[in-house]
């Protein structure tokens, strides 16, 4: 079953721009799936049009087979959303942001107890359970924003970049979480600006670019596609010269660094060979870039190319 | 969550207008304190300085004549402001958007607020009202009439006060329409005189003020006396809640001021 669906999907903004240029997009129920694009591709706007923020000009949106128009209410209640920005009542406090929308979506007050106690506590915010929200941290503003999405039990969770800001410790934890949740059974929809994030968690992939889905695939398919790898070498002894390796293109970046591009499945051994009979010592090497992001940036600046 | 869609309704209702109301009896230094002190200010001043050198009103102590105005007014100008500046606040912090997601009915998220708007006019109205007992006596002459009046009233104004949210783009356009409306037309709307005190043409004027209906009914029914007749009053009053209610729910639909 699908989980979400959306058929031609168009939104223009009123005196601004075609946001979103008829796009088409499938989730299955259970996946972890990724909606990346650069900023203002139109991530946003989808998200928006979803959970009924942003009014669409076309199209239709249906979570589990409910169609957006026709049943907004039963298909709302399938949605938790963690927006982009903080939304919440600042002076309210930490359980009674969480009971208070659990009420909206028709939870009594009776079941909304126990279930904030147990999403603050999976979060570790119990023990700020009566501190307004204005005073958390940002990290804790952050949980507070996915135990708000999560108290109603969604059977969609839809993350708009949940970990911008947040410190690399807290970014993991909150990884676990969201894999936790999702192994329990919990769809999740994710844009992050973070790729390596995507990479990490998302099975399947759609990557937007000027209002069109450019890319949608799964995620260990799109990153087969890559066939190139960029190396980045630390020198022991500083050089004046990029050294010419055989079928490798090198770049000296600086005295000290150099990059070397390898193709996918080729071996790493030719190149070590080559400067050592150089006379050439490596001391550290690593990966330049997160793989999705090289073929992320390819994929954008071919759409930019395009249009 | 097994509930029923009605029963889901009814708990996200009663959500909202609980928060609403522990809203404005949180922020009672700012909600039912200001009205309490201006009120008693209005009683000493024009009720008991002023009001002793002008005598009789209406077959009234010029204190009793004034009081259902007084109350009245203070009904008016909570419940308008309770929806406007909890509805705006919500739309300037975002926290609207826990609404909007969540899968509660456009005529509900004005039901609760409206209901909020009425609780704090009418637990205002209440407040006044036994401030009023300090200076004078009020013997209510028609129970039914008095209640029904008091409650559209603040119906109808905490419509209004939505309304005004929706469309407002700064807290500047929340204070506007009270100041330079909704005061005037109270101030002119009998609450201190009766229109017969006034030339033919200004009595004529006044029967457009839509308030001075709902201080006259008031006052038909705690004292028994009006300037005009109250079952026009209470058509008055539902046609104007009939039209601000479809206008609020149009505003809703289109998500005017709220949606993108």
């Amino acid at each position: 079953m699908k989980a979400l669906s959306i058929q031609n999907l168009d939104k223009t903004y009123r005196n601004g721009p075609h946001a979103l240029k008829s796009i088409s997009l499938d989730v299955e129920q259970g996946d972890f799936f990724a909606l990346l694009g650069p900023n203002g591709a139109g991530k946003s706007t989808t998200i928006g049009i979803i959970t009924s923020l942003i009014t669409k000009t076309m199209g239709h949106v249906a979570v589990f087979g409910i169609d957006l128009d026709q049943d907004p209410d039963l298909a709302k209640s399938y949605i938790g959303l963690v927006p982009q920005e903080f939304n919440f009542n600042g002076f309210q406090q930490v359980e009674d942001i969480l009971i208070t929308q659990a009420g909206y979506y028709g939870m009594p007050a009776s079941e909304a107890r126990p279930r904030a106690e147990s999403v603050l506590k999976q979060l570790g915010l119990w023990e700020k359970r009566s501190t307004p929200a204005r005073a958390l941290s940002g990290g804790m503003k952050r949980r507070l924003m996915i135990a708000r999405a999560l108290v109603h039990e969604p059977r969609l969770l839809i993350l708009d970049e949940p970990t911008a800001g947040v410190d690399i410790e807290l970014r993991r934890s909150m990884w676990h979480f969201l894999q936790k949740i999702n192994a329990q059974g919990t769809t999740i929809i994710l844009t992050t600006h973070y790729l390596e994030e995507a990479e990490q968690l998302c099975r399947n992939i759609a990557i937007i670019d000027q209002g069109k889905i450019v890319e949608n695939s799964s995620m260990k398919a799109l990153l087969q596609r890559l066939d190139q790898e960029t190396f980045v070498l630390d020198l022991k002894h500083a050089l004046t010269t990029c050294p010419q390796i055989t079928d490798i293109p090198c770049q000296l970046i600086d005295d000290y660094t150099l990059e070397v591009e390898v193709k996918r499945g080729d071996s790493l051994n030719q190149i070590f060979m080559a400067l050592t009979e150089k006379g050439i010592d490596v001391i550290s090497m690593k990966n330049k870039a997160n793989r999705l992001e090289e073929l992320f940036l390819r994929l954008v600046q071919t759409s930019g190319r395009q249009q | 969550m097994n509930t029923s869609r009605n029963h889901r309704h009814w708990i996200a209702f009663t959500t909202l207008f609980t928060r609403e109301i522990r809203r404005f009896i949180r922020i009672w230094p700012q909600t039912l304190l200001p009205p309490a002190i201006t009120m008693t200010l209005y009683f000493i001043i024009f009720g008991n300085l002023i009001g002793s050198r002008i005598g009789e009103m209406g077959g009234f102590s010029y204190m009793e004549y004034i009081a259902p105005g007084i109350i009245m007014m203070s009904v008016i100008n909570n419940a308008w402001s309770n929806v406007a500046s909890s509805f705006f606040s919500a739309k300037f912090q975002s926290h609207i958007e826990e609404l909007i997601v969540a899968p509660i009915p456009n005529y509900l998220i004005l039901a609760g607020y409206v209901a909020g708007g009425t609780a704090r006019g009418l637990c205002v109205g209440f407040i006044v009202t036994i401030i009023s007992l300090f200076f004078t006596s009020l013997a209510i002459q028609h129970l039914l009439i008095t209640i029904s009046v008091v409650f559209l009233s603040a119906v109808l104004f905490a419509l209004g006060g939505f309304i005004n949210a929706i469309f407002a783009r700064s807290f500047d356009e929340i204070s506007i329409i009270p100041t330079f409306i909704l005061t005037p037309l109270t101030y002119l709307g009998g609450v201190f005189y009766s229109i017969t005190l006034l030339p033919d043409f200004w009595q004529q004027v006044s029967l457009l003020n839509p308030i001075l209906y709902m201080v006259n009914a008031f006052r038909y029914g705690m004292l028994g006396v009006s300037d005009i007749t109250v079952g026009i009053a209470f058509a008055i009053i539902l046609i104007c809640i009939g039209l601000l209610t479809a206008f609020a729910l149009h505003l809703l639909h289109k998500g005017t001021g709220i949606r993108h």
